[in-house]
């Protein structure tokens, strides 16, 4: 690094790409199927539509070696402080997908005992509509949050 | 057996007088059963020879509101016609009348225990108290839940936000022993 101030950016940016190609490359996911979107979610991870190809065929167990939670499915009240207790395991940066039209904004289940939408619970990143999605429209989902990722700054 | 038939051999044992037979539209024979001579009742149910309705298959109150009495509470019983579990299968529908202001039912739990969750199930969605039930909790609604779901004046569209933390489930006392323990544990490795 020299005297010159403008030397600075271009050695961060280039950083920024490395890291970020680094994040979004493996995206490893949580195990958190709450419905019938978790078949899908299956489905996606298996060797037909082999999300391994987008690096995130990982599906973690313990939320403290995971970068991503897919909220595959309805989320009851009960089940609400156990979803968000799991983000709040997961280490930075985190992710999350809200996967279907249940998890989005409560789907069919407009009554008492489900979340209109997990976003009144977690910070969401990419809403995947359908009911359930296709997995191909969950692997477009991850695709559109690599592109987030790709964005973003590690530097502030 | 028809509802007359088991009615005449409940009253052997229990006063006839809180049995009534009712007409059944699907043909499943069906009694009314006093509330104060239930637990007494379905005893007999399962113990008398001819009957033995050893199994209780489901357990499930109806709301009437408005209704009064407002609640009745159906009982699901099968005599499985193995050996001594009664001489042929058969099956029999037993309901019973709870008044809608401050429901309490005797708990059969003491009879069938399969009924405890299923009274569980009925006090978290209806509200009704069964009396002499071993652990009358909620089963599927949160411990500090507010009201009855399944009751007819239940506002089901109530939009209240979302609770999205819970206490600890130990005292802060235990939390800090069990970090005090792991780390004294680890120091002596």
């Amino acid at each position: 690094m020299g005297d010159n101030d403008t030397d600075l950016p271009v050695l961060l940016t280039t950083v920024d790409k490395v890291v970020n190609w680094a994040r979004r490359s493996s995206i490893w996911p949580v195990t958190f199927g709450l419905a019938c979107c978790a078949i899908e979610m299956m489905a996606m991870s298996a060797s037909r539509y082999d999300i391994a190809r987008f690096g995130a065929e990982v599906f973690r167990g313990s939320p403290r070696q995971s970068d991503l939670m897919i909220v595959a499915g309805r989320l009851s009240r009960k089940m609400a402080p156990v979803l968000r207790r799991i983000y709040d395991q997961m280490p930075e940066p985190k992710y999350v997908i809200s996967m279907g039209a249940c998890a989005s904004v409560g789907g069919v289940f407009d009554n008492y005992a489900i979340v209109q939408g997990v976003d009144q619970v977690v910070p969401v990143d990419v809403f995947v509509p359908g009911c359930p999605p296709r997995p191909e429209s969950l692997i477009y989902g991850i695709v559109q949050l690599q592109k987030k990722i790709d964005k973003s700054k590690v530097f502030v | 057996m028809e509802p007359d038939a088991i009615i005449n051999v409940l009253s052997r044992t229990v006063p006839a007088s809180g049995l009534e037979p009712v007409q059944s539209i699907d043909g499943m024979p069906t009694i009314y059963v006093a509330l104060d001579q239930l637990v007494q009742t379905c005893r007999a149910l399962r113990d008398t020879p001819e009957l033995r309705f050893a199994f209780l298959a489901d357990l499930l109150p109806v709301d009437y509101y408005p209704r009064e009495p407002r609640f009745e509470i159906v009982y699901l019983l099968a005599s499985l016609g193995t050996a001594g579990f009664g001489d042929t299968p058969k099956r029999l529908r037993v309901k019973v009348r709870v008044p809608g202001a401050n429901p309490t039912a005797p708990s059969v739990s003491s009879v069938w225990p399969a009924a405890g969750w299923s009274e569980r199930e009925a006090y978290d969605l209806f509200g009704i108290h069964f009396t002499d039930h071993p652990d009358l909790r909620r089963i599927l609604m949160p411990d500090d839940w507010e009201g009855f779901p399944l009751r007819k004046d239940y506002p089901v569209q109530i939009k209240q936000p979302v609770k999205t933390y819970e206490p600890l489930q130990v005292s802060q006392e235990q939390f800090v022993a069990n970090i005090e323990a792991t780390r004294d544990r680890a120091r002596n490795d």
